[in-house]
């Protein structure tokens, strides 16, 4: 009869079955999120692959639950079978540009969880602040957070953030962005940075990561080697964005090694000389690599699994950049049009909808080298008062 | 709202704790103009030097008309400094709106400090000089504590700060809460954790009389709580008017003591609505700052909502012949329209003790009333041929006389202007439309009225980076005008709309930009510096926080 409160067993468990174990595992790019969902009169089943599905499919049925006016709790028929169009989805924080407490970042893990993301792009350091508490290198946190002692990220809060994230099936992907986007790195480790000239004297001034010396690569490999152990998953992004030469271009040590290097004038050959080293050094460490497209568009030669970070909106359209990337043979990912940090009046969540990230003229094999994408939500104007509003 | 969302965002999340470590300095220099009112004082200190170029901590926002400061600091004890009333004052201990602001003053700037236990001086030397008390002195015979605040009202303060006794004078309260805001401002915190004020002297009053903040409970229900959050900020930066738009055509929260349905069917939900009580308690919360409440019942446009619950005040629309079942402005060919208009604004008349009522009348679409053959064969009787605006100015006229004769005066949007209404000399006109608003305002004041603007200050509409530059950079008397036509602009508003706020980002979206707008109205013309503007906010904003 239609008034009759449900009887039995039937509504008083979800059941949920999973196919292969993996509940202490890390989510990888790899990991299943497939999953089937059965509600009926006699039961309730959430069947998954992995334990990965398992979540997104909790989440689908948390959101079949409605409540009546009289407050009872229901759930209608349902047959759900789902799984990710794009297997990396993600969202880009900067703890650099503005300090984001603890939190803050747990708080945005959880809704990242509501809305079934699944990467957790951590900018974590950047030219205003380095709040990274490195164990390799105490004196970069020490002398180049905004606040030593209360705007850093000690091992202990890294490692809630991954945790609290696995438990989400959510991937930590850190980005230590090199060899621009450095500044804050230089207090703490002198001589790692170029000094910029004014005429024949250094102004004071520096720039980015000083490419011609031993001591760099001595340093990145130190600081990398512990980035790789402290963050497991198997890629690191690596950055690789703006770099700026006219502090390369003003110093005559740099200028010399140009010219021994037969480089000639061009700054890109210098900028992918550094990079080429830093990727080497990333993969002896066992990891993967994401890098910013500049990586890419500067000729840098990167291994075949390297994923181009598309950002830039207008230099090349995006979408010419992206059939670009995959052409080459690369995977992709999207940001470009998802640069969230850029508000704008009115409901413009619609235009951030409407993006097809495969709308691109290109084969399928290509197509099928996009990964998925990231909106990012870049610090210049952002902290814990208004970070929440302003990405959901 | 499910979950973490409401909770994660909470206005006392935001408030509580957080700082970002502001590594500014702030330069300060001898302000010229106009020379301190007490010529006895300015002579005993007379021993001070100029200070250009000395750091100090604090920040003033908005920049008082003119200020000289020293270096010698002077220090406070958070357990034994007071704020008192000083001999002389026509205010004293039962002045309620003082003693609040006593208490919240004295938390404002110690609250966070253990020393609180109250205590005798030490005995033995002191490591510096000690300013143990600020007195406050009203000046006027009536100091206005049991009074609400009015346009006319004086704001002006001068507050001298030198050991052993700080004194803030004022010719009213409203002064003193000025006064209060600034002398707070002063005060900042050593390295050592040591509260320090630096003995100065400041001379100030607002270059506007109206500074206004527009919120809309009509598209989105503003809880109690961010009202008063916003009240506090609002006294942050001396704006001193709450513009409520309380209703429009989306919901009608306000809860009527006459017409209880209005806000029964025309609210979002029963727990969207502010009762006789709490509206009271936002007024009453507001008057303690120094705020005026304007209500605005923006009528005959804007009113959707008010169809819900009072049938037979809207116009019915038509397709043809036949009524379409919508709706469009208040009907104004009807006497029952105004019957309810006279009954209804004596309501609001009484609830709200502010001289001015904002009646809106902005946006009418005049289709609906063209679709209705009955306001057709109105408007041919009364002579107005196709011509709506002359309706719409009909209708606004018997609003503003039923309103005249509960004693209010009104302010109503420019195109009640536009549209030619009769208007009564002292009505206010606020300026909102932003294409070419520099000869609007030389248009209404060149006719007499008073205007505000805040047609450039449309804070809802956001946009990426420093947008807070262009609010600040606007010079409001930037228009063609003379003399008395300036005299006319009696200030401004900074509008947040509610289409896109919520209490789950109103702050963040309100603050600090809307503190530019009110250092634009309260400070002098000159001081447009935004280099020294950006120091002093960046400071100001941590404190807000």
């Amino acid at each position: 009869a239609e008034n009759e409160p449900p009887s039995g067993t039937s509504c008083t468990q979800l059941l949920i079955f999973v196919a292969t174990p993996g509940c202490d595992g890390f989510p990888s790019l790899d990991s299943k999120e497939n999953y089937k969902l059965s509600v009926s009169e006699d039961s309730m089943l959430l069947s998954a692959d992995a334990v990965w599905g398992a979540l997104r499919g909790l989440e689908t049925f948390s959101q079949l639950v409605g409540r009546d006016e009289n407050g009872t709790y229901y759930i209608n028929n349902t047959e759900i079978v789902d799984f990710p169009r794009f297997p990396h989805r993600g969202l880009l924080l900067d703890t650099s540009r503005h300090y984001l407490p603890l939190r803050a970042i747990l708080e945005t893990l959880d809704v990242m969880a509501y809305n079934k993301f699944n990467v957790f792009h951590w900018h974590i350091v950047d030219d205003p602040s380095f709040p990274y508490e490195s164990f390799t290198f105490p004196e970069l946190s020490k002398q180049g957070a905004f606040n030593a002692m209360t705007h850093v990220y000690t091992a202990s809060d890294v490692q809630m953030v991954i945790e609290y994230a696995r438990l989400r099936g959510i991937r930590v992907i850190a980005e230590f962005d090199t060899p621009g986007h450095t500044l804050s790195w230089g207090p703490g480790a002198p001589g790692l940075l170029t000094p910029c000239y004014l005429g024949k004297e250094p102004s004071g001034t520096y720039g980015p990561i000083n490419p011609t010396l031993n001591s760099t690569y001595k340093f990145v490999a130190s600081l990398f080697r512990e980035v790789s152990t402290v963050f497991p998953d198997f890629f690191l992004h690596l950055g690789g964005d703006e770099v700026d030469f006219t502090c390369w271009k003003s110093n005559p040590k740099i200028s010399a090694f140009m010219e021994e290097m037969g480089f000639g004038e061009d700054y890109k050959k210098l900028e992918s000389f550094y990079i080429q080293r830093l990727l080497d050094i990333v993969s002896a460490l066992g990891k993967g690599y994401i890098v910013w497209q500049e990586v890419f568009d500067n000729g840098v030669k990167v291994r075949p699994d390297t994923i181009i970070h598309v950002w830039k909106e207008n230099s090349v359209p995006y979408m010419e950049e992206m059939a670009n990337v995959t052409q080459a043979g690369y995977r992709a990912l999207l940001s470009a049009p998802w640069y969230l940090n850029r508000i704008s009046y009115g409901q413009d969540w619609i235009p951030a909808y409407q993006v097809e990230p495969l709308e691109f003229k290109g084969s399928p094999e290509q197509k099928e080298r996009v990964m998925g994408g990231e909106a990012c939500m870049w610090g210049e104007y952002v902290d814990v008062t208004n970070l929440t509003p302003r990405l959901w | 709202s499910r979950r973490a969302m409401g909770r994660a965002m909470g206005l006392a999340g935001l408030l509580l704790g957080l700082f970002l470590v502001p590594a500014v300095l702030v330069s300060t220099s001898l302000r010229h103009g106009a020379p301190p009112t007490e010529p006895e004082a300015a002579r005993e200190l007379a021993a001070w030097e100029p200070v250009s170029g000395t750091v100090r901590e604090d920040s003033l926002w908005p920049l008082p008309q003119w200020l000289r400061t020293s270096p010698r600091q002077l220090q406070l004890a958070p357990g034994r400094f007071q704020l008192v009333h000083g001999a002389g004052s026509s205010a004293g201990p039962d002045c309620g709106l003082l003693q609040d602001a006593f208490r919240r003053y004295i938390e404002y700037m110690f609250g966070q400090s253990r020393r609180r236990t109250w205590g005798r001086r030490p005995p033995g030397g002191l490591t510096g000089p000690e300013l143990w008390e600020l007195q406050v002195v009203i000046e006027a015979p009536d100091p206005g504590c049991n009074s609400y605040p009015q346009l006319t009202s004086s704001e002006a303060y001068h507050l001298t700060v030198t050991e052993p006794v700080a004194i803030l004078k004022a010719d009213e309260v409203w002064g003193a809460l000025r006064g209060l805001e600034t002398f707070s401002q002063l005060v900042h915190e050593d390295d050592y954790g040591s509260f320090l004020v630096n003995e100065s002297e400041i001379s100030d009053f607002p270059r506007f009389a109206h500074r206004g903040i527009l919120l809309d409970t009509s598209r989105h229900y503003l809880p109690l709580k961010s009202i008063l959050t916003n009240l506090d900020a609002m006294a942050f930066n001396k704006f001193n008017v709450l513009h409520w738009h309380i209703v429009d055509d989306q919901s009608f929260p306000y809860q009527s003591i006459y017409f209880p349905e209005l806000s029964n069917k025309g609210a979002y939900s029963y727990n969207h609505i502010y009762t006789p009580t709490d509206v009271r308690l936002v007024i009453e919360y507001a008057r303690l700052r120094g705020i005026r409440v304007i209500p605005e019942f923006d009528t005959p446009g804007h009113t959707q909502s008010w169809g819900k619950g009072q049938k037979d005040l809207l116009t019915p629309c038509y397709s043809g012949e036949r009524p379409t079942g919508s709706f469009g402005p208040v009907n104004p060919i009807l006497n029952t329209t105004y019957d309810f208009m006279t009954t209804f604004y004596k309501e609001i008349s009484s609830i709200f003790p502010d001289a001015y009522i904002h009646l809106g009348g902005d946006e009418v679409d005049f289709s609906c009333w063209k679709s209705n053959p009955e306001v057709r064969e109105f408007m041919k009787k009364q002579g107005f041929g196709i011509d709506y605006a002359k309706l719409e100015s009909y209708y606004i006229q018997k609003v503003l006389d039923i309103v005249s004769s509960y004693n209010k005066g009104y302010v109503v949007w420019q195109e009640v202007f536009d549209n030619k209404a009769q208007l009564k000399p002292d009505t206010v006109v606020q300026v909102w439309m932003e294409n070419n608003y520099a000869n609007e305002l030389s248009s209404v004041t060149g006719a007499g009225f008073t205007a505000i603007l805040a047609a450039p200050w449309y804070l809802d509409y956001i946009s990426y980076g420093q947008d807070w530059k262009k609010y600040y950079k606007v010079e409001p008397l930037n228009f063609p005008g003379s003399e008395k036509q300036k005299k006319l602009l009696i200030g401004g508003e900074a509008c947040l709309w509610g289409e896109f706020v919520d209490a789950t980002n109103l702050t963040p979206r309100l603050w600090p930009r809307a503190s530019a707008v009110g250092e634009r109205l309260w400070s002098s013309r000159n001081v447009t510096n935004l280099q020294d503007a950006y120091e002093r906010l960046t400071n100001h904003r941590c404190r807000m926080l």
